[in-house]
């Protein structure tokens, strides 16, 4: 599989010196006082032997014991670029990415037009070179227009750079196209991002089946209808041997699912949003809907499943699922209003507020969002090693604070999060040696 | 031709598959093909083993080459060709085949050439009538007489087919030619490979006795004989593979892939080709592509199967 480039970003020559830290590298277990010298856009060197004394002729950093660990890689952005830029350009996202801690990030292809052709692929990366702050990819479409009927060049896709292949916020209704898509796919090694949602169980539903749904008078969703697909698609990663992943999972029943494909040695990952880990279905309390999303939030002892399998290792990936919806979209009865809800600049915070309730240990929590989706998407950086590239985040993990959607860099305020209250921020944000993202202290975060 | 071969080998009343033909056999055949070419290439080619005979051509799918090549052999022996194709015949009015091959009996011929989309569609009408059946292409079955005038071009070319390594590319899930020409090349003991992307393999293909690639690099490397399908229109529209260009760009036989073969390594396709799809142009008309003298043994080796059936039939 070809690695794609960074987003094409210069290196600058400046080297650096981090000092005075708490190294934490989630792929090693590394948790140490140390130090990270860069160089050339690379980790040139870390340990304690440099927690004190940085080298000559580099400029120091002070981390007065903060926590340095691997920028986090979020494997499902959504954006408006190219078709909706009045929603979120990869300029605005990767400034919110920067903010957040994520040093990169997978564009999905629902755009206008759909990321399904070699040269739209081009475009997303010559784009991201020039606007964006942090690293891009390309995560592919793999059927034609989204449409799930024919497969996309997805040999010629993977040399232009898309890093994985997905159908977007649709499943594949068909199963023999899903069958030869798995195949066709195993062949490159490519890896197929599936959103697993049954098309016909899911039409007309807004949020999760259930009391909460039946008490609001809202058509609901059973959580069958992501399992059904799940189970189905499992067969076929048996059958063919093609990698997969599953965008998002919610319950516990999918859970299962995944469990048991892992244990008979399948290929089979997967990935939660995390707003299924922080938010349940009470949430959308009087009909908000920042909080409709698709697959939905779910009850209450899903979210408490979701992170004890997060915690446990059976969940592989954190996702911010960052998907900015206006308020042309948003602002409407529940029921009419579009799913989703942005997240790349509270996904941390939000990840953190778990780690801080102690329902899961730092490292597990941040190797899902670091060397996990770095391993599956063929990544060098998610690690704090030498010769990793000097993608890295400083963060105060105690520092409170409250989320105000107004602050967000995000062209679209969606934040499920607005007005929630934080502990532990993002201090610095360095890509490819390059700094990203600087807090200021007062005011605007 | 001369009947002085050891056509005691090749008994069959019906040619309908590869699969139980023997080395015997098939070297019979080769032979007596072998013969019928030398023929071909001179100005009276007229010969009458099969003089008073009737052979019927009867194709329920399009076929230039395979039909043509058919009519020639059997009027080169000397029979009475009659073509019945589908777009004349009673099974547009929705008649079975079973039917149709009922009524053409009773027409009495003696050798019937059938081409049909349905596996096995062959078989079943050799089941019904008392000639003697030809089974000029069965769904994705077999293509008996392609797979033969295959191992001549190849043994014409190369002196032998025994312990050649012969690379067959493309779709094979759909091919006939693939099926056929696996079975003769293995029973003449050549070393078979088969190439194509995963969703154009049929499962268990190995089974078949050859060696699965899904890269044709890997696939290619030493091949003495590179062997490409065609790959239909209806194919490379997304459900098997995404697009022509792509299915080119990693499946088609251009200068760069030939390269992993022998430097003396054939180039053979049973067309029609699709250039720029499975085949760049100038492989096509590649000093080292034996295309055009496969159409040539393709007269060939019908002679030779027609003769060694129409000794097999009745004299009475």
């Amino acid at each position: 599989m070809r690695k794609n480039g960074t987003g094409g970003r210069e290196t600058i020559s400046e080297a650096v010196t981090f000092i005075n830290a708490r190294l934490i590298d989630p792929a090693s277990g590394r948790d140490e006082p140390g130090g990270v010298l860069v160089k050339d856009g690379l980790i040139a060197d870390l340990g304690g032997q440099l927690r004190r004394n940085a080298p000559e002729s580099t400029r120091v950093i002070d981390c007065k014991g903060h926590l340095l660990c691997p920028g986090l890689i979020d494997m499902q952005v959504f954006t408006g670029e190219p078709g909706q830029e009045h929603r979120e350009t990869l300029k605005t996202a990767s400034q919110a990415a920067a903010a957040g801690g994520v040093t990169t990030m997978v564009v999905m292809p629902d755009t206008e037009p759909v990321i399904d052709q070699v040269a739209l692929v081009d475009y997303i990366q010559r784009r991201a070179r020039d606007n964006a702050l942090v690293h891009v990819h390309v995560m592919a479409a793999m059927t034609k227009g989204l449409s799930g009927e024919e497969m996309t060049e997805i040999g010629l896709l993977q040399r232009a750079g898309a890093i994985a292949f997905t159908n977007g916020k649709a499943s594949v209704a068909n199963t023999r196209i899903m069958r030869n898509v798995l195949l066709y796919a195993k062949d490159f090694g490519a890896l197929i991002v599936h959103h697993t949602e049954d098309p016909h169980l899911s039409e007309g539903t807004v949020m999760n089946s259930g009391e909460v749904a039946t008490r609001l008078g809202l058509p609901g969703v059973d959580k069958a209808a992501e399992t059904i697909v799940l189970e189905r698609d499992v067969r076929l990663v048996q059958l063919t041997g093609g990698r997969y992943h599953a965008a998002q999972i919610t319950c516990a029943d999918s859970l299962a699912v995944v469990r048991s494909a892992k244990a008979r040695g399948l290929p089979v990952t997967c990935s939660v949003s995390i707003n299924h880990l922080a938010l349940n279905e009470n949430d959308i309390g009087s009909y908000r809907t920042y909080f409709r999303l698709r697959p939905p939030l779910r009850a209450e002892d899903d979210r408490a499943a979701m992170v004890r399998a997060l915690a446990a290792g059976e969940i592989d990936v954190i996702v911010s699922s960052h998907d900015p919806q206006d308020v042309d979209t948003k602002r409407r009865p529940f029921a009419e209003a579009a799913d989703g809800a942005i997240g790349l600049e509270t996904l941390l915070a939000a990840a953190l507020r778990l780690y801080h309730n102690g329902e899961i240990a730092l490292l597990p929590l941040l190797r899902a969002m670091t060397v996990h989706p770095a391993r599956l998407l063929g990544l060098p950086s998610g690690r704090l090693e030498k010769g990793a590239p000097a993608d890295v985040i400083l963060v105060d993990l105690d520092q409170p604070w409250v989320v105000d959607k107004a602050q967000l860099r995000a062209r679209s305020k969606n934040s499920p999060f607005d007005e929630s209250r934080m502990q532990g921020r993002v201090l610095l944000t360095m890509v490819a040696g390059n700094l990203a993202y600087e807090y200021s202290g007062a005011g605007r975060g | 031709m001369t009947s002085t071969l050891p056509l005691a080998s090749f008994t069959r009343r019906h040619l309908l598959t590869c699969e139980d033909l023997t080395a015997g056999e098939i070297g019979a055949l080769l032979d007596l093909a072998d013969t019928a070419a030398e023929v071909n290439r001179q100005i009276n080619k007229k010969r009458d083993a099969l003089r008073g005979r009737t052979l019927i051509n009867l194709f329920f799918e399009a076929s230039t080459r395979t039909q043509s090549s058919f009519e020639l052999a059997g009027k080169r022996l000397g029979a009475d060709v009659m073509n019945m194709s589908v777009s004349s015949s009673s099974m547009q009015k929705g008649e079975t085949l079973i039917d149709t091959a009922i009524t053409l009996n009773a027409m009495r011929p003696d050798i019937l050439v059938v081409r049909h989309y349905a596996a096995g569609a062959a078989e079943l009408l050799a089941q019904k009538v008392d000639c003697s059946v030809i089974n000029a292409g069965d769904g994705a079955h077999q293509h008996p007489t392609q797979a033969l005038l295959d191992a001549l071009t190849i043994r014409r070319a190369k002196g032998r087919i025994a312990g050649l390594k012969v690379a067959i590319c493309g779709d094979i899930l759909h091919s006939r030619v693939a099926r056929s020409n696996i079975n003769v090349l293995n029973t003449m003991g050549a070393r078979v490979c088969v190439v194509a992307p995963s969703t154009l393999l049929p499962t268990q293909a190995s089974r078949l006795g050859v060696e699965v690639f899904t890269d044709m690099n890997e696939g290619l490397a030493d091949a003495d004989i590179v062997m490409m399908l065609r790959l239909q229109r209806e194919r490379m529209q997304g459900s098997y593979v995404p697009s022509s260009r792509e299915y080119f760009h990693f499946f088609g036989l251009d200068q760069e892939k030939l390269a992993r073969a022998k430097p003396d390594a054939l180039i053979m396709h049973p067309g029609p080709m699709n250039r720029g799809v499975e085949i760049a142009s100038t492989i096509a008309d590649h000093s080292r592509s034996v295309i055009r003298d496969q159409v040539e043994m393709g007269v060939a080796v019908r002679m030779a199967v027609l003769e060694a059936m129409g000794r097999q039939l009745p004299n009475r």
